[in-house]
């Protein structure tokens, strides 16, 4: 204590204390973050309560007072926490307007909203649970495995590279270079919309993860060749060149054509 | 150096140039033409551009000699690109566009801007060529004899006539059928699929319980053997044709099947082979039960027998009909009972 109280109006002290502050703030959050996902997962009483209430104001003038669906929303009943994180933290829900397809946007609700909404449906009848931390870690699947599972599974509407594309009558498969690791786990358990279920007893969670690293390592890559012109394939690669090109070579032409003053 | 090697150079009009007939059109001199200034600055940039190409050439070889080809950087609107790619491509690129721009500008600028006629020979030959060429036709047929002698002039038509259908029939052995094997209608309309061949999830070959599909599921399938057919053949012809989806829909929610009870439990099994032109095609609907194909916009209604609701293509999708065996898991109970894919000529 001697050796402290001598030094405490060295010049060191000031900035060793405000190093020792940011460790131990980074620790505690550190330590609070990784609890948070298990806290929000469980769907305590209060949550389901809140969330009653929630639905009650926001979502039952379309999928009914007792989630069973009207003639403007398909029933709740069942379709689990999984979906209604989905669709609510990504802002699909709830509708701005109808149209072809619910709209990824600014989600309307705070995610303890989105959670106590997920509790209370999840309370009505036994659907997919949101993904746990331990099932969205991604940190040890096969990249490659995954782009195997990614063509067969995904590839037809996501597109080879996750650019989405287009399906019948205005609906679309979502450009998947923004999804998060548990948007895209929730949507193979859930089949939002259009999308089909990919059940873990057909597509097990190891594969699930691998498809996961695969469309991450996808968003990561870079374009070694340069404008990666939406990674659409030859179709948009052969369009700009054409246009490109045959205006390069006719400002060319119109040059060499110009008489010199 | 005469004035006519250099005509510009000294700001002179242009020389005559020997027997080229000047055209019709009035000449304007040019900057460079009348003033010598003008003319050593256009040589200086023509110089300076030959020169900026011989530094980018040098700058390709360095590129790529010194540049690790695993380095990216980042450039504005290309985005993350490798360093050397675009070095390269770069230096190559704008080189050899300045040897081009400076000699377009070395022409416009210095070289004569007379307009001159260009002489040329008339096209047709003269007559006495024409004559004798003509003459020289007409005694060979007089002296062949080829419309005289009637036998001969039907007879060479006739050996003419049958010379390439030795050739159309050669065309036939391009498909190997040793005596016994299976002929190329046979081939294209059967597939792997047999009573009791289970079915396996594509690219991880698991068996399919009906309860591990849930409704609203789409499962990509293939047969149980196809890895080894697969092996065995050396060709993927075998999982190109016998690709199926499952799909699970409420059992009151189909429509129509193509036979009785070929579902298992709302569980579906339709060709993923696109009846159009071959894509494979997945892009199950869930809620509408259309299958979309990406390449030409054909749909199909699986909860209707796969009838075609829009598109090309003009055959429904075959459906595979399916049961389970005794440990539960799923199976086809027969072969595709027409031919899946696209049409062909012995197709009935």
């Amino acid at each position: 204590m001697k050796f402290l109280a001598a030094r405490r109006r060295h010049p060191l002290v000031a900035a060793t204390l405000l190093i020792l502050a940011l460790g131990a703030t980074g620790a505690i959050y550190a330590a609070v973050a990784t609890v948070q996902p298990a806290v929000a997962a469980v769907g305590t009483q209060t949550q389901v309560e809140e969330g009653k209430q929630l639905y009650l104001q926001g979502c039952s003038s379309c999928h009914g007072l007792q989630s069973q669906g009207t003639a403007t929303g398909p029933t709740l009943i069942g379709v689990g926490a999984a979906s209604v994180d989905f669709q609510v933290s990504s802002g699909r829900m709830p509708l701005a307007a109808p149209g072809a397809q619910a709209v990824a946007k600014t989600p309307s609700y705070t995610e303890e909203e989105t959670a106590a909404l997920a509790a209370y449906i999840a309370s009505l009848s036994p659907g997919p649970a949101i993904p746990t931390a331990e099932q969205l870690d991604f940190a040890d699947a096969d990249v490659a495995e995954g782009g195997v599972l990614y063509r067969v599974n995904c590839a037809q509407c996501h597109q080879a590279a996750g650019q989405g594309g287009a399906l019948t009558q205005g609906k679309y498969a979502p450009n998947l270079m923004e999804a998060t690791p548990k948007e895209m786990y929730e949507a193979m358990i859930t089949g939002p919309q259009s999308m089909p279920v990919f059940a873990d007893s057909t597509l097990p969670v190891e594969d699930k993860q691998a498809i996961i690293g695969y469309i991450t390592a996808l968003q990561e890559a870079s374009s070694p060749g340069g404008l990666s012109l939406g990674r659409l394939g030859p179709v948009t690669e052969g369009l700009f060149v054409w246009t490109a090109a045959a205006a390069a070579l006719v400002g060319a032409a119109v040059w060499i054509g110009i008489k010199a003053r | 150096m005469s004035d006519l090697a250099h005509p510009t150079e000294h700001g002179t009009s242009p020389a005559p140039l020997g027997h080229s007939p000047v055209a019709d059109i009035p000449h304007r001199p040019r900057v460079t033409d009348t003033d010598p200034k003008a003319a050593r600055r256009a040589e200086r940039q023509v110089a300076f551009m030959f020169v900026l190409a011989m530094l980018l050439f040098i700058a390709f070889v360095a590129s790529f000699v010194l540049i690790d080809p695993q380095a990216v950087v980042y450039i504005p609107v290309f985005g993350t690109v490798g360093a050397m790619n675009i070095a390269l491509g770069a230096c190559l690129g704008a080189g050899a566009f300045l040897i081009g721009a400076g000699a377009i500008q070395w022409a416009k600028k210095l070289m004569p801007d007379v307009e001159v006629v260009q002489e040329r020979h008339t096209m047709p030959s003269d007559p006495a060529a024409t004559a004798e060429a003509a003459a020289n036709y007409a005694r060979g047929r007089d002296e062949s004899g080829f419309a005289r002698y009637k036998l001969i002039r039907r007879t060479l038509i006739g050996a003419m006539a049958l010379f390439p259908i030795p050739i159309i029939v050669l065309l036939r052995d391009l498909w190997p059928t040793p005596p016994g094997s299976p002929s190329p209608d046979q081939i294209l309309s059967t597939t792997l699929w047999k009573k009791g061949e289970r079915i396996v999830t594509d690219a991880t070959y698991q068996p399919i319980r009906a309860a591990d599909i849930p409704v609203g599921g789409l499962v990509s399938a293939a047969p149980a053997d196809l890895m080894e057919v697969q092996e065995a053949e050396h060709n993927l012809n075998a999982r190109g044709k016998a690709a199926i989806i499952l799909v699970r829909m409420d059992p009151t929610e189909i429509r129509s099947q193509q036979g009785d009870g070929w579902d298992y439990q709302g569980i579906l099994a339709y060709s993923k082979i696109c009846t159009h032109v071959g894509c494979p095609i997945a892009l199950y609907e869930r809620r509408t039960h259309h299958l979309l194909c990406p390449c030409h916009q054909s749909t199909f209604d699986l909860a209707d027998s796969g009838h075609v609701v829009f598109g090309p293509a003009a055959r429904r999708m075959p459906q595979l009909p399916i049961g389970v065996d005794e440990e539960g898991f799923l199976m086809a109970m027969s072969d595709f009972q027409e031919p899946i894919g696209p049409s062909f000529w012995e197709r009935s």
